[in-house]
């Protein structure tokens, strides 16, 4: 049967696995999930993911879910090129404590700014406050700061010289925002930089097919919400401008 | 020169290092640093460009510190290498020192079930345990303000739903999370939740197969090993008399303001 990767490409976890498995050719069933359409709430996703969360993946009676555990396993099962996820004890670490960092320090601004300026409105039918996508924002300033100075230095690619998982991650969650229109490496030459390099290496027809739906988010807005699952959302995005 | 690794017994990722390098006889300096009392201002930790480690003269990079003031432990230093994580750190040693399998399985769906743990644990466990620290004695000591009872019972309440998730996700009804055998992922999570425990939040009490799960983690690290690791914690009651530096206090501030909200 082969594997199933079950993604939304909305979602930068998702986008970083699909990048990678077609990039090293790994053969995929592309099993499409609407996390905005609440299909993460099927019982037969339920089966592949008791969390209910993508990305996940389906290898035979193997399930697994977390983005970095997934491309993890697809590059030891697919023995991909080292630099992915280098055998080198010190480079290896590197990627492991990046893609361990962006966690708390990345994801959860990221994720915020993104419900805050496109899943709010759709579902509440209203913009959310300037003032907490403001606050969203300057909370990424430091964690940038660091990307820049502590993870890329003065190197091409986060952990040396060559592309790997942890670029994959840092940019494809980047990405986000700078698709729906915050030009968040303003006044950072350095970064953008590694953002086009990054782009490069993976392959540019591949990059922007990866993003084709997250740059096209204003499409979005004519998307059918049912009302009951508007109301199941409604509490979670109250919270976040609370 | 060898292996040092800077502890803070007080946090969660620290004891999980902590224990996994005594476990596996990892041979290492033990760093000692107090995150509450004068060492975040004062000293310098390992990490960039940063030749070594002082006592005195050397300021503490205000930016570093407003964000990473927890988050400088635990810290890995190995000649001129240096890292943070304590995923990283973990992984380092079990690969540098060839620790037992289990810790962390060379079979591929076995060693994605660590992996798919310790993602998951980042968001839905750690930090959500140990805020009922902070809640019942940091945020009081350090503002001298104790906090409603309703903002106790929302941490607590958020925790149960990723307990929930833990137990019917991770555990089932196997002895540790990956099988059999105790691994990295177990290690990472009984730390973590031990830290309620420490100011009185029971957790394991009315889930009796949490607590069977971590009576068999502390047996398998060694009773002994795993009431020295948490010897601190367990006694927390005691920092109760401890002076805050009034810097730190100040440093602090808006940290403490956003996590009372």
């Amino acid at each position: 049967m082969g594997i199933e990767l079950y993604l939304d490409l909305l979602s930068p976890p998702c986008r970083s696995v699909y990048i990678f498995a077609k990039k090293n050719n790994i053969p995929f069933t592309f099993k499409q999930m609407e996390v905005l359409k609440g299909q993460q709430h099927s019982v037969g996703f339920g089966k592949v993911n008791i969390l209910r969360k993508v990305p996940a993946l389906k290898d035979g009676g193997f399930t697994l879910a977390e983005s970095p555990a997934i491309l993890a396993y697809l590059s030891q099962k697919y023995k991909t090129p080292d630099h992915w996820y280098p055998l080198d004890m010190k480079k290896r670490a590197r990627v492991d404590e990046y893609l361990s960092w962006q966690h708390s320090a990345i994801r959860p601004s990221v994720l915020k700014i993104f419900w805050l300026k496109v899943v709010f409105p759709l579902y509440m039918d209203q913009t959310a406050p300037e003032e907490k996508l403001q606050e969203a924002l300057e909370d990424l300033a430091i964690p940038l700061k660091q990307l820049e100075e502590k993870f890329l230095q003065d190197k091409p690619f986060l952990v040396g010289n060559m592309i790997s998982l942890a670029d994959l991650v840092a940019v494809t969650e980047l990405m986000q925002l700078i698709a729906i229109g915050y030009n968040i490496f303003e006044d950072m030459p350095k970064l953008v930089e590694w953002r086009n390099r990054v782009e490069k290496a993976v392959g540019k027809e591949l990059f922007q097919e990866a993003h084709k739906v997250i740059l096209n988010f204003q499409d979005l807005n004519s998307m059918l919400i049912e009302p009951q699952l508007k109301e199941q959302m409604k509490p979670r995005l109250l919270k976040m401008v609370a | 020169m060898g292996l040092e690794l800077y502890l803070d017994l007080l946090s969660q990722p620290c004891r999980a290092v902590y224990i996994f390098a005594k476990k596996n006889n990892i041979p290492f300096e033990f760093k000692h640093v107090e995150l509450f009392k004068d060492s975040i201002l004062g000293r310098k930790m390992p990490g960039g460009n940063n030749p070594g480690h002082s006592h005195e003269g050397q300021h503490y990079r205000e930016e570093f510190g407003k964000v990473n003031i927890l988050k400088k432990v635990p810290a890995l230093k190995d000649g001129v290498f240096t890292l943070a994580e304590s995923t990283a750190i973990l992984l380092y040693l079990s690969r540098k020192y060839n620790t037992p399998d289990h810790w962390y399985p060379s079979d591929t769906q076995k060693r994605a079930r660590v992996d798919e743990y310790l993602s998951w644990h980042h968001t839905n466990i750690r930090g959500k345990a140990g805020k009922t620290l902070w809640i019942k004695v940091l945020i009081p000591l350090f503002t001298g303000q104790t906090l409603p009872p309703e903002k106790l019972q929302e941490v607590m309440d958020e925790l149960a739903i990723s307990l929930k998730q833990f137990e019917e996700k991770f555990l089932q009804d196997k002895p540790f999370i990956v099988g059999s055998e105790i691994s990295l992922a177990d290690l990472m999570a009984i730390v973590e939740l031990m830290q309620p425990i420490g100011v009185g939040c029971d957790i394991f009490e009315d889930r009796p197969k949490l607590s069977e799960w971590r009576n068999q983690v502390e047996e398998a690290v060694g009773k002994e090993l795993f009431q020295e690791a948490h010897e601190l914690i367990l006694n927390i009651k005691e920092l109760g008399n401890i002076q805050i530096d009034p810097q730190l206090k100040e440093h602090l501030a808006p940290l403490l303001r956003k996590m009372m909200k």
